[in-house]
């Protein structure tokens, strides 16, 4: 880790892990809450992988967009949804920022960019380069970014939107989230070279770098050079992050059969959370009473934020087919 | 008025739009600097460059999944597929994405994209070049379906298509692509789910959906002749579609015919006929009648092509039998 590069101040750095802290916690109560049956549908977390969203949106703007997959809390935290309409949402309530129709996997807040999280593999890429179209063609500077994991590499749509990307210099960073796994099928049965930015540079001959997806200064460096790139017309870039999720695919689903307890044990000493506080320790950017602050503060939002999708009414039956089309019938 | 072709008055409508939109940009294979294999796009690429006609590589699932992603973030693409066989491949960014968007989001985003291409059997193309499938795109919530059988309807409903902020099938004929007929040179609009009364008739009431519309007028002059008033309604699109005016004719006529050239099961002919049972039973004076293609791939050579198409003699014996009943 090296935040001198980056040109990143102590504020700047408690930042990032303020926002880590608050995906963890968020999500161990959305866990939580899923096993209470408070979360009607599924719930995917992002537990084990904060330091990629966290990294990545840092150096957004809040026009920039992101394409998001079906384990996007994170995505959308790092974006600046609230942990007040993310709880909301999966509760199914109204204030929910799908307004209850979406769920965890259809998180929208267009206002700040989050264009969807997404039920399907795949879809992400491609949105992702179209928003880019647009921004090209009506001449502006905004980004956008197109989260992935690494089962959607071996589906069309990571070639066909990569080639798209590519042929038109759309400005577009593709993150590929590596966490070994697509549900439960090893990557290494998935395809024969899994090395994803290779594939990225040699297929569509674009700027591509593999970092440790749990090193948040890792990702963070690589996302400014590829969203500073992107802004500036040098066209996509793709960065392929290897990290780990140390919970289920989803809440409540058996975890066994695919991986073993000790590679989950493995993966938890290298937890992108606590790695990253040991640095800020050992290079003085924050002291034990500057981490109970941030830490009371990240709990406070937190439990708020849940008893406000708790206490949230439902959605109006009578609204279920609003919003089909853009005008109502 | 001046008369020019369908495709023409398709045309007419994009360039008038894109003029004043530059949000507005069209994809597909040769609908560049060649104008579109079925000239949809001829003469635009010198006005307005790559960017907003954009040639693409035969990946019709990368750019409908592209065009998604630009219409939710503040453009207006057109899709053009020459032919709508070629949408099958791109149907999960269709149907899991494009029409379900704006309902996800709670209306939050638009999804203003314009998905076009030609629809139907004939000139011996083949099972690949010769479907439909709007009955399909129907059935799905979050889509408009137009289907435009005369120049006239192919400019406005374009012209619609492009102001609006929904998706849109616009479905053209191959063999209507080169029939003229009179279209005001200045813009105009049709709404979506405005049937046309085609002919007016106090005898029974046939539904004719796009190529079927000229070959039911040409049998309904016939049996004008022989004293019979046929009312032909041409739905123009068929999401939403226009079931009240379908009902007031019922009304009047106490007779119903659907002719489509595409498969009878779960049709937009059994969609009708189901509403009108619903809401027009008691109008009826003979049970509805159906016309479609047979429920076949469309084969190739040219006698079992017009074996397959509700022809001019099956057309006549359905109207004849629907008034003897």
């Amino acid at each position: 880790m090296n935040s001198h590069e980056m040109a990143l101040s102590s504020e700047q750095l408690r930042a990032l892990y303020k926002t880590m802290t608050l995906i963890r916690r968020t999500e161990e109560q959305l866990a939580r809450a899923h096993q209470m049956g408070l979360v009607p549908g599924p719930c995917h977390t992002y537990v084990g992988e904060e330091a990629i969203a966290t990294g990545v949106c840092a150096n957004l703007r809040r026009d920039d967009v992101v394409f998001s997959t079906h384990r996007g809390h994170g995505h959308a935290l790092a974006k600046g949804v609230s942990a007040r309409e993310v709880a909301a949402e999966l509760f199914g309530k109204v204030t929910g920022c799908s307004q209850g129709r979406g769920g965890s996997m259809h998180l929208f807040a267009p206002e700040i960019g989050l264009m969807g999280t997404s039920g399907i593999v795949g879809p992400s890429i491609l949105q992702g380069a179209g928003a880019g179209y647009s921004f090209k063609l009506l001449g502006s500077d905004r980004v956008s970014v197109a989260f992935f994991g690494d089962g959607a590499v071996s589906n069309g749509a990571f070639h066909e939107g990569l080639n798209l990307a590519a042929i038109w210099d759309l400005p577009v960073i593709f993150v590929c989230e590596d966490n070994m796994y697509a549900t439960e099928v090893p990557f290494r049965e998935a395809t024969p070279n899994q090395n994803v930015a290779e594939r990225a540079r040699v297929s569509y001959g674009m700027n591509a770098v593999t970092v440790d997806g749990n090193d948040v200064l890792a990702v963070y460096q690589a996302a400014q050079e590829a969203v500073t790139g992107a802004r500036a017309g040098k066209g996509p870039s793709l960065i392929e992050c290897k990290t780990y999720r140390t919970r289920p695919h989803a809440e409540g689903m058996r975890d066994g059969g695919y991986r073993s307890a000790e590679e989950i044990d493995e993966w938890k000493k290298r937890d992108p959370i606590a790695t990253f506080k040991s640095w800020l320790i050992a290079n003085d950017q924050a002291d034990s009473d500057a981490f109970s602050a941030l830490d009371d503060d990240v709990q406070t939002t937190v439990e708020d934020a849940i008893e406000f999708a708790r206490s949230s009414p439902f959605p109006d039956p009578a609204t279920a087919a609003d919003f089909i089309f853009s005008t109502q019938e | 008025m001046r008369e020019i072709t369908y495709t023409e008055a398709a045309r007419e409508a994009l360039a008038e739009q894109m003029a004043i939109d530059p949000s507005i940009f069209v994809v597909g294979e040769g609908i560049g600097e060649r104008g579109g294999n079925f000239n949809t796009t001829l003469g635009l690429y010198e006005q307005y460059g790559p960017m907003r006609l954009r040639d693409t590589p035969i990946v019709e699932r990368g750019f409908v999944g592209m065009c998604a992603g630009a219409a939710m973030t503040g453009t207006r693409p057109v899709v053009d597929f020459m032919f709508i066989d070629f949408i099958l491949d791109s149907m999960g960014e269709l149907l899991n994405q494009i029409s379900k968007v704006q309902y996800m989001s709670s209306g939050r985003i638009k999804m203003p994209i314009v998905l076009r291409g030609c629809i139907g059997i004939g000139g011996a193309a083949a099972t690949h070049h010769s479907g439909s499938y709007y009955s399909i795109f129907a059935h799905i919530p979050g889509l408009r379906v137009a289907l435009p059988s005369t120049p006239y309807d192919a400019k406005g409903l374009m012209k619609t298509a492009l102001t609006g902020d929904d998706p849109v099938l616009f479905l053209e004929h191959k063999l209507l692509l080169n029939r003229r007929g009179r279209v005001p040179e200045q813009a105009y609009s049709i709404p979506f789910g405005q049937a046309a009364v085609v002919r007016s008739g106090s005898d029974a009431t046939v539904v004719a959906l796009t190529v079927m519309l000229p070959k039911v007028l040409a049998i309904c002059e016939n049996l004008a002749r022989e004293g019979a008033e046929i009312e032909v309604i041409d739905p123009r699109t068929v999401a939403p579609l226009d079931i009240d005016r379908i009902l007031e004719s019922v009304h009047k006529t106490g007779r119903l015919l659907i002719v489509d050239e595409t498969f009878g099961p779960c049709g937009i002919g059994a969609e009708i006929s189901a509403l009108v049972m619903e809401n027009g039973f008691d109008d009826l004076d003979a049970p509805i009648a159906r016309l479609n293609g047979l429920h076949t791939p469309t084969p190739y050579s040219p006698t079992l092509e017009n074996a397959i198409i509700p022809d001019q003699a099956a057309i006549t014996r359905a109207l004849q039998d629907l008034l003897a009943e």
